[in-house]
């Protein structure tokens, strides 16, 4: 399996991450040997293994829907690149 | 007293409980000593002058029944700090100052304990060398132009250098043992579930954990009892009982079963590592363990499963940097673009690899032959653990293939850089904890570590072994001061 710069350019769209075509290259070549190294796991026969996805063997715990913080508007505000006092501020979206 | 910072933690503590020293003159010692210290570049922010006034403030009405009392202590820039800058190592949090406080460094202020400043580290935790650190790699104590290894290159550097006596680091495939083997300090990855990963920036949650990196296993122990509490605010954090690991702390391990696992032989090794892995069996032995051969047949696939689980987490945690709500912000000529360009820009080459291949392996049409592929290897690795426990108690290997490397040596390579944490990853998948001790120098004289692997929630086991393991062994880290100026 080779991963093209065709992909590479969908995964960069995914992961919205913008590439030029010099970064496309180089992360291509870079991702090819990574998964050159992990198609190792093709070896392993894994039809009836059940997948893990959790390595702790208890269930979590349920607690009740409590509000516990309020009046947090300033501290969520604080660090935002951009604000308005009340809202995260973003480019215009619609026209 | 002039050889203050050359002091073990747990003297330290002895020696301010029995007024011997002040909070002031211990904290005051490791700030000067940081002061000359800056070519090591451990630091990313220092809160030097606010840990005096805050020593000063401890000796007015000293509570000597605490753990870590007036003790200075510099953490890993991962933990979130309330009002104190927390980067990740990255450009894309320059300017972060959270609101909030991690639990576990909030545990270690409870009980004392002042902080000095936030400590290097790989970006986001990405990384065996502390090369991908937007804030520049960090030298290693032992020599000049050495890797201290990662990602808590760092913390690693600040304990192996004594710019502060102890401290706290994160393991997501090795982050902790790696750096303390090449650093020739102690570090210990808790059992998956002990240490609350509340406000510690997340790189991949199912694998990672916070624990204490020390000059000895004494200390160690002392602070992984600090911070290993059960805590609501993270989900996954077990609640088990904990022991009191610094006083239980035993160097009897007779007849304890320690098995070596002979996949851990791998091709390639040096034989240095293969010499210093027989002494520690021998060492073992000395203690009146008994030493079982054992087998972790799926050991060869924990790396490539690794890969695939924790670059899929990454990206999906790392979607929350969009230059909105915290952070870098790129100008963009619209939303989509500003996010683009925000995050092209604000995060390091190796971030945006871990994030494409994580990306990649959850996308449609390949999550079944890479993630769902991976977990059910990683259920396989797990099970070798399982039937391996039924026999022993604990497991001896090395910690790392090889001894620190060269800065720039392999940071062009991200699979041979990868393979650095092939001793180190399997105990994460399997959510297990694992301690490395300084066993051995190399021929360079350059520090070797030891891993001994746990059952799940067995700290003390492994800490008892390293304790005895310790005595034998009798290392003395070299260090040369060649930084001071």
């Amino acid at each position: 399996m080779s991963i093209d710069l065709k992909t590479i350019k969908h995964i960069s769209k995914l992961s919205r991450i913008s590439v030029d075509e010099q970064k496309a290259e180089k992360l291509a070549g870079d991702l090819n040997s990574i998964f050159e190294f992990i198609e190792k796991l093709n070896e392993l026969n894994t039809d009836k293994v059940e997948p893990l996805t959790s390595v702790a063997e208890t269930t979590l715990k349920f607690r009740s829907d409590e509000v516990k913080s309020e009046n947090i508007r300033e501290q969520i505000i604080k660090n935002s690149p951009e604000d308005n006092e009340d809202f995260f501020v973003v480019p215009k979206v619609v026209e | 007293m002039s050889d203050i910072t050359t002091q073990s933690l747990t003297s330290l503590v002895n020696n301010i409980k029995n007024k011997k020293l002040s909070s002031e003159e211990v904290t005051q010692a490791f700030v000067d000593r940081s002061e000359k210290s800056k070519e090591l570049n451990a630091y990313i922010t220092e809160d030097f002058s606010n840990a005096i006034n805050k020593a000063k403030k401890f000796d007015q009405n000293p509570n000597l029944d605490l753990k870590l009392p007036g003790i200075p202590m510099a953490v890993k820039d991962l933990f979130c700090t309330e009002n104190i800058r927390t980067t990740a190592g990255s450009k894309i949090l320059e300017n972060f100052i959270p609101t909030y406080e991690s639990t576990v460094t909030q545990n270690i202020w409870n009980e004392g304990a002042i902080l000095l400043g936030k400590l290097n580290c790989d970006e986001f935790a990405m990384g065996s060398s502390n090369e991908t650190s937007f804030y520049g790699n960090v030298q290693n104590p032992i020599d000049n132009g050495l890797v201290p290894g990662g990602s808590s290159g760092g913390s690693a550097a600040a304990v192996s250098g004594q710019l502060t006596p102890i401290t706290i680091g994160t393991d997501t495939g090795g982050s902790i043992r790696q750096p303390a083997s090449f650093t020739g300090t102690v570090g210990l990855k808790p059992t998956y579930g002990s240490c609350s990963r509340y406000g510690i920036v997340a790189f991949a949650s199912s694998l990672d954990q916070a624990g204490p990196m020390a000059q000895n296993v004494e200390d160690c122990a002392l602070l992984q009892e600090v911070i290993s509490t059960y805590d609501k605010k993270d989900s996954t954090s077990i609640d088990f009982k904990r022991n009191d690991y610094s006083k239980e702390l035993t160097k009897n391990i007779k007849g304890k079963k320690i098995g070596i696992p002979k996949e851990y032989r791998v091709e390639g090794m040096p034989k240095e590592i293969e010499d210093l892995w027989q002494k520690g069996i021998q060492y073992a032995k000395e203690c009146g363990a008994e030493i079982i051969d054992i087998s972790l047949p799926n050991t060869s696939y924990a790396l490539p499963t690794y890969y695939i689980v924790a670059p899929a987490e990454a990206s999906s945690n790392l979607a929350r940097y969009d230059g909105v709500k915290y952070g870098f912000r790129a100008k963009g000529e619209n939303l989509i673009d500003m996010y683009e360009k925000t995050r092209s820009e604000g995060f390091g080459a190796e971030v945006q690899r871990r994030i494409m291949i994580g990306t990649y392996v959850l996308s449609s049409g390949y999550y079944d032959a890479y993630y769902l592929k991976a977990q059910k290897v990683r259920k396989l690795i797990k099970n070798d653990f399982d039937e391996a426990y039924k026999k022993v108690d604990a497991i001896l290997t090395p910690s790392t293939p090889s001894s620190a490397f060269k800065i720039g040596e392999k940071k062009d390579d991200p699979v041979s850089m990868y393979l650095n944490d092939i001793f180190t990853v399997p105990v994460n998948l399997a959510g297990l904890p694992a301690i490395s001790i300084p066993a051995g120098h190399d021929a360079s004289g350059y520090p070797l570590g030891l891993q001994i692997i746990g059952k799940a929630f067995k700290e003390q086991e492994i800490l008892n072994v390293a304790y005895a393991m310790e005595d034998k062994i009798n290392f003395k880290n070299k260090i040369t001061d060649w930084w001071i100026k």
